[in-house]
């Protein structure tokens, strides 16, 4: 096959064709993908809730609603009822000072602040070392516990939380996110 | 040469890791366990396949001189599709491997083939090529990610069979090095024999 010559025109015509047969693929898989990629995040998003607020019987997702945390930001707080009495509230929460950033918690409280289960979203941590703080070993001993009494702080900064051996940055982030989510949910007047 | 070297060329002659040293940095980075290293492998096989066949079919209409640009645009198509689809059907693994997925784009590997092989060849050594190329990096991450979870962690594929927490240096990026630079030191031994 003869090569096509480098003029101008063919330049601009082969490249303008192969971008336009790339956009329709992309469009096209983009299409395919999109409700199977809604899905599995709100699946996830579902299985968290279910995990930290057990034994709702509404659809918290259908009521969700935000409340700001007072740094200018704002929370997803998922309401969980049983026959129509609050159990629970899901929060969505997050701190920026993980080892790697960002890292995503769903926090369960009972409507008197108590911590019923926390389970890790999302998160960038030191794989074998950070990312411990998703296992039951650390996050379980947040379980059952008030945060007005519980002091959400590692014991090496005078707290209650013990802290995973080579990791105290990622526990002290943990700490920050779950003090963050029951903050938002004192001020926001949710008893 | 006939097929079967260009298919097992990648595998160890080749080898685009162990031997050619090329796409180092994903290689590092997400072999902190053999499934990451596999799934790592597998994502950029797909890729390498699509690219070569695709480029190999387009060689003779894409101009010389804006060859470059051309393959890459269709790399960075094949990656994005790769994207979304681990987004939609494995959202697991996805997360684990975050940002090294968009950067498949840019890992050496996939446009030198482009580059070097399937630009000049028709299409199925190309795609022979790819796919060597392709399960040869697999395999290298592979080993890399097993050597390393076994040695950091000890457990494999998860599977927790060596009591205590391991070495941790291995888990983290020295670890990689470390391991990656015996592996390249012992294949270059057996080259040599």
């Amino acid at each position: 096959m003869a090569k096509t010559e480098s003029t101008l025109k063919n330049m601009i015509v082969s490249l303008t064709l192969i971008a336009m047969g790339a956009s329709a693929c992309l469009g096209f898989v983009y299409e395919l993908t999109k409700t199977p990629i809604e899905m599995s995040v709100l699946k996830k998003k579902l299985e968290a809730i279910k995990m930290v607020v057990p034994g709702f019987d509404n659809n918290p997702n259908e009521e969700m609603f935000r409340l700001p945390t007072g740094e200018g930001d704002s929370l997803d707080v998922y309401p969980a009822k049983k026959e129509g009495v609050i159990t629970g509230y899901a929060v969505n929460t997050y701190t920026n000072d993980g080892f790697s950033g960002y890292i995503g918690l769903m926090a369960g409280f009972k409507p008197d602040g108590t911590i019923i289960n926390i389970t890790v979203l999302s998160h960038k941590e030191t794989p074998g070392l950070g990312t411990k703080m998703a296992e039951p070993g650390f996050k379980d001993q947040f379980n059952g516990k008030n945060p007005s009494e519980f002091l959400l702080k590692v014991t090496k900064d005078g707290g209650a939380v013990d802290a995973i051996t080579a990791a105290t940055i990622s526990a002290r982030a943990f700490c920050d996110a779950v003090q963050r989510a029951y903050n938002t949910l004192q001020e926001g007047g949710i008893k | 040469m006939n097929q079967l070297q260009n298919f097992t060329k990648g595998f160890f002659r080749e080898n685009p890791i162990l031997v050619l040293v090329l796409g180092a940095c994903p290689a590092l980075a997400t072999t902190s366990s053999c499934f990451n290293g596999l799934g790592m492998g597998l994502a950029t096989t797909f890729v390498l396949l699509g690219s070569n066949v695709v480029i190999s079919l387009l060689s003779g209409v894409i101009p010389d001189k804006v060859r470059i640009p051309a393959f890459i645009v269709i790399i960075a198509s094949f990656v994005t599709i790769v994207d979304l689809v681990m987004q939609a059907y494995v959202p697991e693994l996805y997360e684990k491997l975050g940002i090294f997925i968009p950067l498949i784009v840019v890992n050496c590997i996939v446009l030198g083939r482009a580059e070097a092989f399937a630009s000049k060849n028709s299409i199925y050594p190309a795609l022979i090529d790819g796919l060597g190329m392709g399960l040869g990096f697999t395999m290298a991450l592979g080993i890399l990610g097993a050597i390393r979870e076994i040695l950091g962690s000890g457990s494999l594929f998860g599977y927790k069979f060596i009591p205590g927490d391991g070495i941790l240096v291995f888990i983290l990026a020295p670890g990689a090095f470390i391991v990656l630079g015996y592996m390249i030191a012992f294949v270059f031994k057996m080259r040599k024999a």
